[in-house]
Parts: structure tokens; sequence; C-alpha cells
């Protein structure tokens, strides 16, 4: 829709026209603001925990549970050299020998939202997929943390008084 | 053909005094908009409907995405 908008702006003898061809769902993803009607407060991005532990690919499962344990969570998640999310470590996992690499005990292709994805809409998507929390991640796949199914279901409550 | 802009380059020009246009329905727009941009939906996007830009400045496009 942007690009035949500029090409019309052009035509209408604008000089100097843009196309910000990712649009607001880019720019809402980076948790950058956004005004409008609807409440940057009931959206994922308000409520995601960043203090999530990760780790990389070639990291053994002793480094890893140390680092999980230290930081109180019970899952970790394994990102690239650009923190790019490309699996999660859960229990059953993190249990695994000391020795196996996270890349071998991962599961791949975790549930990922973004920030400015509704907590409504996050809350229902974790109930039908029977999970307890999301991964949130940046258009370009970068992590910015976890919502937790009870973070985001304890602030609808506070919304909806 | 207008210049395709990232994330970083729109705000860069911004500061520079660049006006944002968001061309999704008025509906949309309400919901949530960039900071600062002013609404002319596509379908009524034409010499009348422009005129509250100033051509002197440059004119940032967006949607939602990639459509």
């Amino acid at each position: 829709m942007s690009p035949r908008a500029a090409a019309r702006l052009e035509g209408l003898g604008f000089g100097r026209v843009y196309d910000y061809v990712a649009g607001k769902a880019d720019w809402g993803s980076f948790g950058l603001p956004l005004e409008g009607a609807s409440p940057s407060g009931a959206r994922v991005g308000a409520h995601a925990r960043t203090d999530v532990p990760r780790c990389r690919p070639a990291d053994r499962m002793r480094t890893v549970r140390a680092r999980v344990r230290a930081s109180g969570w019970d899952i970790c998640f394994v990102t690239d050299e650009r923190g790019v999310v490309v699996g999660r470590l859960g229990r059953a996992a993190l249990a695994r020998n000391e020795d196996v690499v996270a890349e071998e005990a991962m599961a791949t292709g975790p549930s990922t939202v973004r920030p400015s994805l509704e907590l409504d809409e996050a809350v229902e998507r974790m109930k039908r997929q029977h999970l307890t929390s999301l991964s949130v991640t940046r258009s370009d796949g970068v992590l910015i943390g976890v919502i937790r199914r009870e973070d985001a279901e304890r602030a609808l409550d506070v919304f909806s008084r | 053909m207008p210049d395709p802009v990232d994330r970083d380059h729109v705000r860069l020009l911004v500061k520079q005094g660049a006006q944002l246009v968001e061309v999704l329905p008025e509906a949309e727009y309400e919901e949530e908009h960039l900071p600062g941009a002013i609404n002319i939906p596509l379908q009524t996007l034409d010499a009348a409907s422009t005129r509250r830009l100033e051509r002197g400045r440059p004119v940032i496009v967006y949607c939602h995405d990639y459509q």
C-alpha cells in the first residue's frame, strides 16, 4: 500500500518522498512509541520480562544450568551472535547430561510474538497452545524477553477494573 | 522511484523535519500511529487531501507492513 501512496505523491509533484515499507508493525516491534487510542500498556512489550537467561548454541549444559539457576528462571533461550532466537531449553532439556551442548538439547522454533501484540490476544494464544509463556521478539527475530501468562492475565485484570 | 527507508532513517528524517503520513484507513490510524503522523488514507490521497503537507519538507509514507 505505501509504495502506491509514495508513487502517487511523486505524481502530485512532491519532490522528496520516502517509503517506510516495514511500517508501523516494524516500529512497534522495536518497542518504539506509538500514539493513538490503544494504550501501549495493554500490549505485550510493556509486560515482557527481559531478564530471561540466554545462551549460545555451543554452550554446554553445565554452564547453561548454572546460569539458569542463578537467574531464578527454569527456561533458557538459545540465541545466535546477533541475538536472534534459534531455540528454547525447557526443564527437560536443562536436565540433560552436562556435556550436551544447547544446540542438541533445544527445541527449535519456539512460539514468538511481537511486543506490539495486544495482551488479550497473547493470552488467548497461550491458552490455545497450552503455553505458560511466549518469547517476545523484534521483527528481525532478536529476543526482547518473555511474556508470562500469569503476568499478562494479572495486567488484563487490572485493566478491566 | 520513492526511496525505501528503514526505521533508523525514518527517525533521522523526522528529526530533520520530515512529515509522516499513515495511508491506512482512519480507524486503523486512530488505534495507533507513529508519533506526529497525520492520516491520509490511500483512497483519498489526491491534490486536495495533500494540501495539508508542506511541499518544501520531505514526506515519509507508511502503512502496517509490507502490504
